[in-house]
């Protein structure tokens, strides 16, 4: 049985997997399984029975994402899918692994999410850093055009199926799914008001499914080997394997893909092989920047969507970034919300001129001019730009969770700094 | 209609409105900066946050934003929530992290949204100890002032200009809290609606350069309720002055025509008022061939004794009042009055007449024209004809969005997803021009062509909704006007819209029979007919047909047959050709002219009379559609000019004109005028007479801050001068009297306690259709009473030979105008004149641009620079009309042209060098 699906195929030493070793591994069967013998209606079933959460950070279920798409003849017009490869979330490069090494897998994949809401058009926006995919992917796509498995009359039916690659100018906003799509209309990225949702009207105005790198990898095998084995690849509630990485001072920082439901502790100790020599564990940011600081008590904790988000965090792209004892938690929170300031948009208020707020007491405590009032300040802000719907998106209430949890689990820093104190581990002027 | 819970109160509200129109129209206030009432909800400034309960069980709520949530019956909110109101804090004191802290030095201070709101969501504190962002400002032309560190990022411009007004030049650029509006370049902002910035920004970032150079506040403006006079639209308006100069032009709501916005004409083109070039006195020729002044006593004395011993001719004006004009045709008598409009034009204003009468389709309001569905503009270009309807036009083509909106449940102030939705899908409009316009961005399909062959366009259009086929037409152009046909067929509310704009009468009578077949197949039709200036339609009107045309007068004065003629705010070399002009006014023993500023009529005048502006006096004017309405004199002009209604009264009165002995003021002329013919009936009801008085008092024209009443003049006098009594107008000017509910016809200004900016006009508002409190008279004239000219003039005959172009009117939105182009900031956008040529035109004749060619017509030959315009047709020239050359060239005529060979270019030096200094 296979185990690890999504990097069975994936070399040692990194090289692409070209489309004949793909074919001979069985790529492309599932694609061909669903084209020729399912309709769209039935493959849409077994992803939902898979139970296949979004690996893009939210774990929005993705069978129930596609059935919002119309799928009669009311409106007739173009149907798109879009894949979202821009990513930027600080401390992720899963999506990055699987686009440089198995290109194939993830055009399969989109095949068969175009078949089952039937897009006729879709499309990969790929973070415009990623050159090395963006070639792979290129040739992947060109490949696909010769083989026919893109284009028109796909594997001899009368389902046709246009993809392109569009690389992105670059920002973090571009994530968010409504920002992406206003960028690939070459509008400024901004995020939508919701409702309506892409599905009903997105890309274009047209019913739009924008589905994270990994989400649309797992799809050929769900729809090759069925619901249940997914199902079982999973060890808690979720299914499905998952793609965990962990960056910070360890001692083997990586990408592996490990069954959904692997506590943390096994992902830090056995597959990172735990800290490096000279330095402690003090928390870490379950998955990507924008997550809640978990710490010691959360070590054994499975890592799926579900138990990450009861113990006050999110699962998010699942790549940990691990603060050790010799970093400041302060320093390390000033730099992410430096990002997450410079990544707003600037479309609403809370988020385009309260990061900066926020970045600039930051700035001055970790550089010895914090004001005991600061602690208070950062309070009032988080609470006014943490709340999701006090924002037009995700993106600050985001930022604001690596600094609400560090002022909970780290307030001996905060309290230093706040009175002005200097510190060991931040950079002073 | 559902009834919402708001802090434990119930109310009703409109269905399909948001939260937050719903508490402005009930009278709550709720700061918000980037909803606008015409312009919808985005929900980018979190400003108007409130909270949301669940259920009457639920006492915690949830945040969400007033402007993004719909009204559902039975839905709880409360705006005094600790939550939502320390959120609304917090949001300002954000948007303050980088806002200057110049009010005292701000255009906008004291009429200031930001100022307002910042006081209602009681921020105080300021956390924040960094430093402020700092932007460098761009120069946006003559007539815009830009200011960019003052802005909060509320997006409200760049909505306004490319989403409602379809603007390219101005954008949202870099990110975070970067974010920079602005050209990408310095430059002059390209859209004629490029002003209601001004307004639409809540705070100084745009602000009124005029008004900026030479400074007032709001609150020590005199303003009065005016009509814009500058095209047949009619938009209100509300000038302010101050030290007797008319300092700016604010909209002036009417939700029938101009709504919230008007053009950069409107709004800029006013100041010709206090121009040098205004008549400073009576003066009368002297014997050097200079004007001397005189007693207007002894000047009146003199005109009327000629009166009574001399035939007199007295031309009226389509610029003038109704009372103007009827006073002088009381003056003169009918048979000797002539309305100074050119006879092309005269034929074409009947034509549109006929074509009202006849085709019984109705006639639009600008907000019924945002209503129709699909539309076909024939030969008029409406961007520079009658501009603020060119706004209009880009609201009607979206109701395909709004359609499709609606499928998705989405209200139509949900404009973000509206747009989204909806992308490039449109309403229908089709375009037949002899050239490009700048409405051709949104039209479906674009027709040039010559203007004989709109005409045929339109009869064929006609014929195929009658179901017949037209066999003269080719298969291409078949198909092309099938899908006119069938447009406008489909809609619910189809649109024709034409007018005098292309002096070709048989396109108005297109347009006529395209709207009767219309009507015959039980469409409601709409036939929107444009004409050129302020009054024309009132004074044709007014004239019936019965007075004598304008080359009757030409030909009467070759016959020697005018002792004494009176030209009335006319300048003549503008409607005909110069020699006839000449001719006129020397074979007359006396002219009289009575005229605003001065002009070539005007220098060959024997005694020059001072007449007062729109601004500084009382009149009605009455627009395309037949409505009439009342503009009222904003300040006491510090010239010795008066209205000319009362400069003729008082002429009437010495020379015993027993109609005119009993007008003792205004309201008289305006009654006496109502009762002489059935057409004009109800002009007197278009506002209160002078008698008008809510609980005694008037309505003043100063707001109640209005200061300086005696350190004004301190330097002549410690005392307060006594305040003038205005015995003309319920109008007062003072700061005293009834400042409440006021017919729409009678506010000044909007001011509102807490709402010092035009944002405080919600308060003056009631109900889903946004009426005014109020109420405001709306006096149409009715289809049915209009009077057809039985005047019919000979059609220009066309020389249609391989040598001869044909002479096309066009039109600039910057100096078609005779007085707006006179005003600063707009003379230097003012274009030269020039003709206008097809790219083969200019190749066959061997010209470029700048090089001279000669055009020989009926009226001789007139040299004129050459523009090459890509669009125009090859067989069309195109003259630009307003300009001293076009009055010799009649429209339609064929002209045959030759290149000037001693025509000497002109150097490249652009208007705003010539001027001296740029206004930057």
């Amino acid at each position: 049985m296979i185990t690890t699906p999504l990097t069975k195929n994936v070399h040692e030493d990194r090289r692409v997997v070209l489309v004949e070793d793909y074919e001979a591994n069985g790529g492309y069967q599932g694609a061909r399984k669903s084209i020729t013998q399912m309709t769209p209606s039935e493959c849409l079933q077994v992803i939902k029975d898979s139970n296949l959460r979004g690996r893009g950070g939210a774990g929005f279920p993705t069978g129930m994402k596609w059935s919002f798409v119309p799928m009669d003849n009311v409106s007739p017009g173009h149907k798109y899918l879009v894949c979202n490869a821009d990513e930027m979330e600080p401390g992720t490069f899963k999506d990055r692994l699987l686009m440089e090494c198995d290109p194939h897998q993830l055009i399969e994949g989109m095949i068969c999410g175009s078949y089952t809401i039937q897009a006729d058009i879709a499309y990969i926006f790929l973070r415009g850093e990623y050159v090395k995919a963006a070639e792979t992917l290129s040739q992947a796509i060109k490949e696909c055009y010769a083989k026919g498995y893109l284009g028109r009359s796909i594997m001899g039916t009368n389902y046709s199926l246009d993809l392109y690659l569009h690389t992105s100018a670059g920002r973090y906003i571009c994530g968010e799914e409504t920002a992406l799509i206003n960028s690939l209309e070459g509008k400024r990225a901004n995020p939508r008001a919701k409702p309506p949702f892409p599905q009903v009207s997105g890309l274009w105005g047209r019913p739009t499914i924008v589905n994270n790198v990994e989400t649309l990898c797992n799809i050929s095998h769900i729809l090759d080997h069925g619901p249940e084995w997914f199902q079982e690849l999973g060890i808690g509630e979720d299914a499905g394997t998952k793609m965990y990485g962990v960056s910070g001072n360890v001692q083997n920082p990586g990408c592996w893909e490990l069954p959904i439901g692997t506590t943390i502790r096994e992902i830090l100790e056995v597959h990172a092989g735990g800290m490096l020599p000279g330095y402690s564990f003090r928390g870490l940011l379950p998955g990507g920047g924008s997550t809640d600081f978990l710490v010691e008590e959360h070590l054994d904790l499975a890592m799926d969507y579900g138990t990450i988000g009861k113990a006050g965090s999110r699962m998010g792209t699942g790549t940990m970034i691990i603060l050790d004892d010799k970093t400041c938690p302060v320093g390390m929170v000033k730099n992410l919300i430096d990002f997450f300031a410079h990544e707003s948009c600037g479309f609403c208020t809370p988020c385009r001129d309260g990061l900066p707020q926020t970045a600039h007491i930051l700035q001055d405590m970790s550089s010895g001019k914090g004001e005991t009032r600061d602690i208070e300040t950062l309070e009032r802000l988080v609470k006014f730009i943490g709340s999701i719907g006090n924002t037009h998106c995700a993106l600050a209430p985001g930022a604001m969770e690596p600094l609400q949890s560090a002022m909970k689990y780290f307030p001996e820093d905060f309290e230093r700094h706040a009175e002005g104190k200097k510190c060991n581990y931040c950079e002073t002027d | 209609m559902p009834t919402i819970v708001i802090d434990g109160k119930e109310y009703e509200v409109p269905q399909g409105e948001n939260i937050l129109e719903a508490c402005l129209g009930l009278g709550l206030d709720l700061p918000y900066f980037c909803w606008h009432p015409a312009m919808g909800s985005i929900g980018s400034c979190r400003q108007c946050a409130i909270i949301q309960y669940q259920n009457p069980e639920d006492e915690r709520g949830k945040l969400v934003m007033g402007c993004m949530t719909p009204v559902q019956d039975g839905a709880r909110f409360s705006i005094t929530n600790e939550a939502a109101s320390s959120f609304r804090e917090f949001i300002i004191e954000s948007l303050m992290v980088n806002h200057p802290h110049d009010c005292p030095v701000c255009a906008e201070g004291g009429e200031c949204h930001l100022q307002d709101m910042t006081v209602m969501a009681g921020h105080r504190d300021r956390r924040y100890r960094g430093l402020k962002k700092t932007h460098r400002n761009q120069y946006l032309g003559p007539l815009i002032h830009h200011e960019m560190n003052r802005c909060i990022t509320c997006y409200r411009c760049v909505r306004f200009y490319k989403d409602y007004a379809g603007g390219s030049d101005l954008s949202a650029m870099a990110s975070h809290d970067h974010v920079y509006f602005g050209r990408h370049e310095d430059g002059k902002l390209e859209s004629p609606f490029s002003g209601n910035l001004v307004e639409v920004c809540p705070t100084g970032v745009f602000t009124d350069k005029h008004l900026v150079n030479d400074y007032t506040r709001k609150w020590d403006l005199q303003s009065a309720p005016s009509i814009c006079p500058g095209c047949s639209v009619g938009c209100n308006t509300s000038p302010g002055e101050r030290y007797g100069k008319l300092k700016r032009v604010h909209n002036r709501y009417n939700p029938d025509i101009n709504g919230y916005f008007l053009c950069d004409k409107g709004r800029f083109g006013a100041t010709y008022v206090n121009s040098e070039k205004r008549i400073p006195a009576v003066g009368r020729r002297s014997k050097d061939g200079l004007f001397d002044a005189i007693d207007s006593s002894q000047a009146l004395t003199a005109i009327a004794k000629g009166l009574s011993t001399s035939k007199v001719i007295g031309i009226g004006s389509p610029r003038a009042s109704i009372e103007t004009n009827f006073a002088l045709q009381n003056l003169v008598g009918q048979q000797n009055f002539c309305t100074g409009i050119s006879e092309t034009e005269t034929a074409l204003v009947s034509a549109c007449i006929e074509a009202i009468k006849e085709s019984g389709a109705k006639i639009p309001s600008p907000r019924e024209i945002e209503r129709c569905d699909a539309i076909l503009i024939l030969g008029e270009d409406v961007t520079n004809t009658a501009t603020r309807i060119a706004l209009s036009l880009r609201q009607a083509v979206r109701n395909e969005a709004y359609n499709m909106a609606e499928g998705l449940q989405l209200q139509s102030w949900q404009d973000a997803a509206t747009r989204n939705l909806a992308q490039d899908e449109r309403s229908p409009l089709f375009l037949a021009s002899p050239h490009a316009t700048q409405l051709d961005d949104i039209a479906e399909g674009i027709f040039n062509l010559s203007p004989s062959n709109i005409a045929h366009l339109g009869y064929s259009v006609a014929s195929l909704i009658e179901g017949k086929r037209d066999d003269a037409v080719t298969k291409t152009d078949a198909n092309d006007y099938g899908n006119i046909a069938e447009a406008l067929l489909k809609a619910e509310r189809p649109l024709i819209i034409s007018g005098t704009g292309v002096t070709d009468t048989s396109v108005v009578k297109a347009a006529s029979s395209i709207a009767s077949a219309l009507v015959a197949k039980g469409k409601e039709t709409y036939l929107s007919l444009i004409y050129q200036e302020a009054n024309t339609l009132g004074i044709t009107l007014l004239d019936q047909g019965q007075g004598p045309s304008l080359s009757n007068i030409f030909e009467q004065g070759e016959n020697n047959n005018i002792q004494t003629l009176i030209i009335v705010e006319n300048d003549l070399y503008r409607r005909a050709a110069k020699h006839k002009v000449d001719k006129l006014l020397q074979a007359a023993d006396q002219v009289i002219v009575l005229d605003i500023m001065d002009n070539e009529t005007c220098t060959q005048a024997d005694i020059v009379i001072p007449a007062s502006s729109f601004a500084e006096c009382e009149g009605t004017l009455i627009n395309f559609e037949g409505r009439a309405q009342r503009h009222f004199p904003v300040f006491e002009s510090k010239h010795p000019c008066r209205p000319s209604w009362e400069w003729i009264t008082e002429i009437g009165k010495i020379s015993s004109n027993k109609n005119m002995l009993e007008w003792q003021c205004f309201d008289d002329i305006n009654k006496a005028c109502s009762e002489s013919s059935s057409t004009l009936t109800g002009i007197n009801e278009v506002a209160p007479d002078r008698k008008y008085r809510v609980g005694g008092r008037k309505i003043p024209r100063q707001p109640h801050r209005y200061s300086g009443r005696t350190a004004m003049i301190a330097n002549l006098s410690v005392h307060e001068p006594k305040q003038t009594d205005d015995t003309e107008t319920p109008l007062g000017f003072t700061m005293e009297g009834h400042s409440g509910d006021r017919p729409g016809e009678l506010i000044p200004f909007v001011w509102a306690p807490g709402w010092n900016s035009n944002h405080s006009v919600h308060k003056l508002q009631t109900g889903s259709e946004r009426e005014l409190k109020g109420g405001r008279s709306v006096v149409k004239i009715e289809s049915k009473n209009l009077i057809q000219s039985k005047q019919q003039v000979k059609s220009v005959s066309q020389n249609n030979d391989q040598d001869h172009f044909i002479a096309v009117a066009m039109y600039k939105f910057f100096g078609t105008g005779e007085l707006s182009s006179q005003s600063p900031g707009i003379i230097e956008l003012c274009e030269s004149e020039s003709i206008e040529l097809a790219i083969e035109a200019a190749d066959k004749l061997g010209v470029s641009n700048g090089d001279g060619v000669t055009a020989h017509g009926v009226n001789g030959t007139v040299e004129l620079e050459v523009k090459i315009n890509d669009s125009l047709i090859s067989n069309c020239v195109g003259i630009i009309q307003g300009m001293p050359g076009a009055a010799n060239i009649n429209p339609g005529e064929g002209l045959s042209l030759t290149r000037s060979e001693n025509w000497v270019r002109r150097s490249e030096i652009i208007s705003s060098d010539q001027l001296g200094s740029k206004n930057v």
